[in-house]
């Protein structure tokens, strides 16, 4: 009886992931952005593209922070060959950084508009455009409304679209399918050489659709996330066995 | 591509046409005459007429002393017109854009089709060959401006064909008859002596002004390729235009988006029939009131699509102001390119790369809205000072011509003006033990530098900069420099961007 529930829940549960658009991956198909561990807090374990993901910024570094975060997952996406759109009221970016994610800077087009309401207008067109490997905004504030009509463009088009919001005080519902928050973690120096390592942070999961939040440590290194307890597990390994 | 032009003269050109007519007058001399101040004036003469010295401009009484045997037929007023036009249309096969020159000639825009005939030299033999087997007595001459092809035509003895850029060499041999002058200029010239345009090419311009004219000035800037000549063409080249006019003046937003959606139409099935697309369009209203609305758009790359093109319109009809109604509808494309043929209905549906047809046409929607100066992508430039290590684009399918720089650490923010910031450092080039910005205290505890950046001295002059990329004591990372050498008042400290 017991176990007869349980199946019941569970492919209900299944129903109704599929009616809220998150269809399980098909088998032998590998991750598109490689988070590794983060991953399994989302539905069905996978990182889901074609939907909004939100970022949560309330300072400059974090801000960096986000944005290379953001840069790595974005070098997954756009491996099939798309262009990225970066849609910003006051482009702070800098392009050649770009190439320290494996991202093309000259793949991305840069559009700065004059107001914050623009911002939202041209995110939408730019949704509405199947094919690109993400949009990425950068904003003060969304609510409800406006997000769900950023959710219905990526509906239709499978585009990924990630704001950045640089206002985090008011934080209302939205529809974006994860809430991130990236802080700068002390980087650690390779082989005990001075200088400043690869960068770390801390990557809270706030909030995820359907997922079970969580927070972890990742670092960027030599193209791809590494979980920061793995790397200190192959730290602790003598170094003939890493090789 | 530089212009190219035939100028064709018809030496005889009325009497040839009659001796075709009139295939007895062959072996006589002939002249057409028509009524001059009261007396008949000879207007043309046959070249046998003219090897016994009758030239056209006598009177009919003179040439008729000279040659008594003279047969002198009446000349139709119009129908040299006729007849150069007649003599155009036939050279449709040779050149699309063609003027009549009159009294006796006829010009021929020939960039880009000599090579169909293999060459220039075997083109203008085609065309001289052909009119003359036709029976019309021809020379011709082709150089790049339409001045330099008339002198050569007429008046040249060298050579017929003249080279890109060779005008001014060309003409300097020729009698300044050859600038197509008018002959109160041209008795003046005779009168002091200058006999040749190689005697009065190298005076200064002020002093051929203050003599000759403006008028003079111009021929000769004409001739030597330093002002445009504006052709009448025989078949001119429509201009995309399109009209609309309304039985009732149209006054709401609908009736507006069902005009641009006619003329659109309209526009776009010729453009398609042509092979082009449109890259800037006009959309004029002719209000009742009798002002004139208008409106613009441009498009990222040649377009002839009605639906994309639209929806391009759509964002700008709230901005026309139909006041009492829009009587009059036009469209106009002024700014029209050749579409490369696509297979645009088998749109992959995966990567929307940059040559995308679907990026191309986002793009112009946001264009049209947030205005295109704000919307860039960058190529890297080989230029180490970081705000000028990179440059806008011109266009998406712009190749960066370098590999974007991988070796140094460059900061996923970077503020446009470097900010003042307090350190405190105890060692010459060595990163600060802890800097402050914005009140808050910043303690060092990892960095990497310095990456000395000098300054272009050709372009500014200043000190340069010292970066040191450095981690504080919660891991945020920051880029800094230090604005020249260390000194220890006047070390001036800068932070400049953020790090991932």
């Amino acid at each position: 009886m017991e176990q007869l529930k349980r199946d019941i829940i569970s492919r209900l549960q299944k129903d109704i992931l599929l009616r809220q658009g998150f269809n399980p991956p098909a088998a032998g198909v590998a991750s598109v952005v490689g988070l590794g561990a983060v991953e399994a807090a989302f539905p069905n374990a996978v990182f889901p593209v074609g939907a909004i993901h939100e970022f949560l910024t309330s300072s400059r570094e974090q801000a960096a922070a986000s944005v290379g975060f953001m840069a790595g997952l974005i070098s997954g996406l756009a491996k099939k060959g798309g262009a990225c759109l970066w849609i910003s009221v006051s482009g702070k970016l800098f392009p050649p950084s770009l190439t320290a994610f494996d991202v093309e800077p000259d793949q991305v087009i840069f559009i700065d508009v004059e107001r914050e309401k623009d911002v939202l207008w041209a995110m939408e067109e730019a949704l509405k455009c199947e094919g690109l490997a993400a949009v990425i905004a950068e904003v003060k504030n969304i609510n409800f409304a406006q997000s769900r009509r950023l959710q219905l463009a990526v509906e239709s088009s499978k585009v990924t679209g990630f704001l950045l919001r640089n206002d985090p005080r008011r934080l209302g519902t939205t529809t974006c399918v994860a809430r991130w928050q990236i802080t700068p973690m002390p980087s650690e120096p390779e082989d005990e050489l001075p200088g400043v390592g690869f960068p770390r942070w801390q990557v809270d999961l706030l909030r995820v659709r359907n997922g079970s939040p969580g927070s972890w440590k990742l670092e960027w290194m030599e193209g791809r996330f590494v979980p920061v307890e793995e790397k200190m597990k192959l730290m602790g390994l003598p170094e003939r066995q890493i090789a | 591509m530089k212009n190219r032009f035939v100028s064709l003269w018809f030496r005889h050109l009325t009497t040839d046409r009659l001796t075709l007519r009139r295939p007895e007058l062959q072996q006589l001399p002939f002249v057409l005459a028509a009524p001059v101040r009261g007396r008949m004036g000879i207007t043309a003469a046959n070249p046998l007429a003219e090897a016994r010295g009758i030239t056209a401009g006598t009177t009919v009484v003179d040439a008729k002393a000279i040659v008594p045997d003279l047969q002198v037929i009446d000349d139709i007023p119009g129908q040299r017109a006729k007849l150069l036009k007649a003599l155009g249309e036939w050279c449709i096969r040779y050149s699309p854009l063609i003027a009549v020159d009159l009294p006796d000639g006829l010009i021929l825009d020939v960039s880009g089709c000599a090579h169909l005939w293999g060459g220039e030299r075997d083109y203008l033999k085609e065309i001289v060959t052909r009119l003359r087997s036709k029976g019309y007595d021809v020379r011709g001459a082709i150089a790049d401006t339409v001045g330099t092809a008339w002198a050569v035509a007429r008046f040249g003895r060298v050579k017929s064909i003249i080279g890109p850029g060779e005008q001014a060499d060309a003409l300097l041999s020729l009698p300044p008859v050859a600038l197509r002058l008018e002959t109160v200029t041209l008795e003046r010239l005779q009168k002091l002596g200058f006999y040749s345009i190689r005697s009065f090419i190298g005076v200064r311009r002020s002093v051929l002004r203050r003599r000759f004219g403006q008028d003079f000035l111009l021929r000769l800037d004409q001739a030597l390729g330093n002002e445009d000549e504006p052709l009448q063409l025989l078949h001119p080249v429509e201009p995309y235009h399109e009209r609309l006019p309304c039985l009732e003046p149209i006054r709401t937003a609908a009736g507006i988006e069902i005009a641009i959606k006619a003329l659109l139409e309209k526009l776009c099935k010729r453009l398609q029939g042509e092979g082009k697309g449109l890259r800037t369009a006009i959309l004029r209203g002719y209000r009742i009131d009798g002002q004139m609305i208008q409106t613009d758009i441009g498009t990222n790359r040649a377009s002839c699509h009605p639906d994309h093109l639209f929806k391009l319109f759509e964002l700008k009809i709230p901005l026309l102001e139909p006041d009492l109604g829009i009587e009059l509808f036009t469209l106009e494309a002024p700014k029209v390119e050749d579409v490369s043929p696509e297979q645009e209905a088998f749109w992959s549906p995966e990567g929307c790369g940059l040559t995308d047809v679907r990026l191309a046409q986002l793009l112009d929607k946001l264009a049209n809205k947030v205005g295109a100066g704000n919307i860039h992508r960058y190529l890297p430039q080989e230029r180490y000072w970081p705000e000028q290590s990179l440059k806008p684009a011109i266009s998406l399918q712009d190749k960066p011509s370098a590999s974007w720089r991988t070796g140094r650490p460059r900061p996923s923010l970077l503020l446009s003006k470097p900010e003042r910031i307090e350190v405190t450092s105890l060692i010459p080039d060595y990163p600060p033990m802890l800097f402050i910005y914005k009140d808050q205290v910043h303690h060092i505890k990892k960095a990497d530098g310095p990456e000395r950046i000098e300054r272009e001295w050709w372009l500014d002059e200043g000190p340069h900069r010292d970066y040191y990329q450095v981690e504080d004591q919660a891991g945020r990372r920051y880029w800094l420099f230090r604005s020249g050498h260390y000194s220890e008042e006047k070390s001036q400290w800068y932070i400049h961007g953020f790090f991932a």
